[in-house]
């Protein structure tokens, strides 16, 4: 049932850990089976310099958190924020039916994690 | 190394089988009902594959009708048993441990207006007499209790629990789903109990047929319409070659069934102590002793069943898992719920069945490969301590 690409990816996840010094953290659950991913990125003026994953959640999930770390990394803050979950499956080749809502659970980490990196940085100034 | 450790899904087709299948598939493809010699002929081996089988569940022939499988077996027996009961009897009682077969049947006659009650189990899955009884009502019409769970493996004290009904009301219909003990383990059909299912693929036999017993006396009217095949109660054109695949798998089983089932025993255990010993924070579900020669059921702490079938797929090993992210519904499998287990630890359940055809080399390799797969899995879980080496929330 799943593509090439995402047996690839949930096999050998890229960027899978925690990024040592991070100042953006985001934790999402899914409703639906009751998955968790945790997304911990290093942003410096503006740009992602680091992103790591951990998720607790079927292949598909791991898969869709491995590609999306990929295509954050390096990338700036409102680039990674126009990253939707449609362009994460596009990227995999494809996911089964069943399994879109877990994509849609890396776009939420993503999305929780640059907005914790925002209220950090309010709460400094 | 490829291991195949998914038999209680479906199981390889014995030699036996398919070579007494082979001639109704090529040459003898006349129609059990014609009257001309190859007709005939056929209408033979159909009988004598279900005088076979039915010695084999030590029942009488006439009581022994083919179905398309287990499935359509279950549906048989609770849809046609409440219609035979009438206005007076409604209520339906199961046990929480049922294939989805009968659950969902019973879901849905109760949609129709038939009560329902679902019988608790323990936490190893096993269902007390006592609590069964609870369960029965003046107006009960059938108790389905499932032989040998196919998740947790579990065999059921059916004779006890089938007396112990009619002890208390004997005109309550009882029928038990036998889908996954028969062939393996010796089944006990009493005279207490008056349907059983079963399905050919679970035992080596072909895909797409299956029996129902059903004890004679039992009025149980049919489920399929047409041209009155076995005996007006099944109609459909027999399946010659299916039923013959299903008595010679059947026998091969039962005369065998000794050796198979010290061989299969023996790997399990190897299996379980295996997968205990080698991996942290694992156990097993359903019970230790009680349960099906080939069955081996686990629970791992911080890990997803899903990704952990996946990924033991793609080193070699086919298993399977009742999460919630496995599952088309995503919720987690009713029955480790019903022993128990939390959402989170329904998680991280595998299921290993393993058959006489495996060795202990394989058993070894399975036990290996679980060990790497689980520590990978654990590494990118939230849920696990990758420093201190246990769950978070100490399950
Ligand atoms: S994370 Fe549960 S189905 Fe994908």
């Amino acid at each position: 049932m799943y593509t090439d690409r995402v047996m690839e990816h949930f096999n050998n996840p890229r960027n899978m850990g925690e990024v040592e010094d991070y100042n953006a953290e985001g934790t999402v659950g899914n409703a639906k089976c009751g998955d968790i991913m945790r997304m911990t990125m290093r942003i410096e003026n503006g740009v992602i310099e680091d992103v790591k994953f951990k998720t607790f959640g079927c292949g598909a999930a791991v898969a869709t958190s491995s590609i999306a770390t990929e295509m954050v990394l390096g990338k700036t803050v409102e680039e990674a924020l126009n990253l939707t979950n449609y362009a994460v499956v596009e990227a995999l080749e494809g996911l089964p039916p069943q399994k879109i809502h877990c994509s849609v659970l890396a776009e939420e980490a993503i999305k929780a994690a640059i907005a914790n990196y925002r209220e950090n940085a309010a709460n400094l100034t | 190394m490829f291991v195949y450790c998914d038999n209680a899904a479906t199981s390889p087709i014995c030699k036996p089988a398919l070579d007494a299948m082979t001639p109704w598939l090529t040459e003898l493809y006349g129609n059990a009902s014609g009257v001309y010699k190859m007709a005939r002929d056929a209408k033979t081996a159909l009988e004598n594959a279900r005088r076979t089988a039915a010695e084999c569940l030590g029942v009488a022939p006439n009581t022994f009708y083919f179905t398309s499988g287990g499935t359509e077996s279950d549906n048989w027996a609770l849809k046609s048993a409440v219609e035979a009961a009438g206005e007076t009897r409604r209520h339906i009682a199961i046990s929480a441990g049922e294939h989805h077969a009968v659950l969902h049947t019973a879901e849905s006659l109760k949609k129709k207006g038939h009560p329902l009650t679902v019988v608790p189990v323990d936490p190893y899955g096993l269902i007390h007499p006592k609590a069964l009884l609870k369960a029965l009502r003046p107006d009960t019409a059938i108790v389905s209790v499932i032989y040998a769970g196919n998740e947790i493996g579990t065999v059921q004290p059916i004779a006890e629990l089938a007396r112990a009904v009619k002890e208390k009301d004997k005109n309550i219909l009882f029928h038990t789903d036998a889908v996954q003990a028969a062939g393996h383990i010796q089944t006990e059909l009493t005279p207490d109990i008056d349907m059983a299912s079963i399905s050919a693929h679970k035992f080596g036999g072909p895909k797409g047929v299956g029996a129902l017993y059903i004890k004679s006396g039992v009025k149980l009217p049919p489920l399929l319409h047409g041209g009155g095949h076995e005996r007006g109660r099944r109609s459909t054109t027999e399946n010659v070659a299916g039923a013959v695949g299903l008595a010679a798998a059947l026998e091969h089983m039962t005369r065998n069934r000794d050796e198979f089932s010290r061989k299969v025993t023996a790997l399990r255990e190897r299996l379980i102590e295996g997968v205990l010993s080698a991996v942290p924070y694992s156990r097993l579900t359903g019970h230790r002793e009680r349960r099906l020669p080939g069955h081996a059921s686990f629970v791992f702490a911080a890990v997803e069943g899903e990704l952990l079938v996946c990924r033991l797929d793609c080193k070699g090993v086919a298993a399977s898992s009742g999460s919630a992210c496995s599952t088309a519904s995503l919720d987690p499998s009713h029955v480790l719920l019903a022993i128990g287990l939390s959402h989170e630890e329904a998680h991280g359940s595998l299921r290993l069945t393993v058959s006489h055809t495996n060795t202990e080399e394989e058993m070894d390799f399975v036990v290996q490969t679980i060990k790497t797969v689980v520590e990978s899995c654990r590494q990118m879980s939230p849920l696990w301590n990758a420093k201190k080496g246990e769950p978070l929330n100490v399950y």
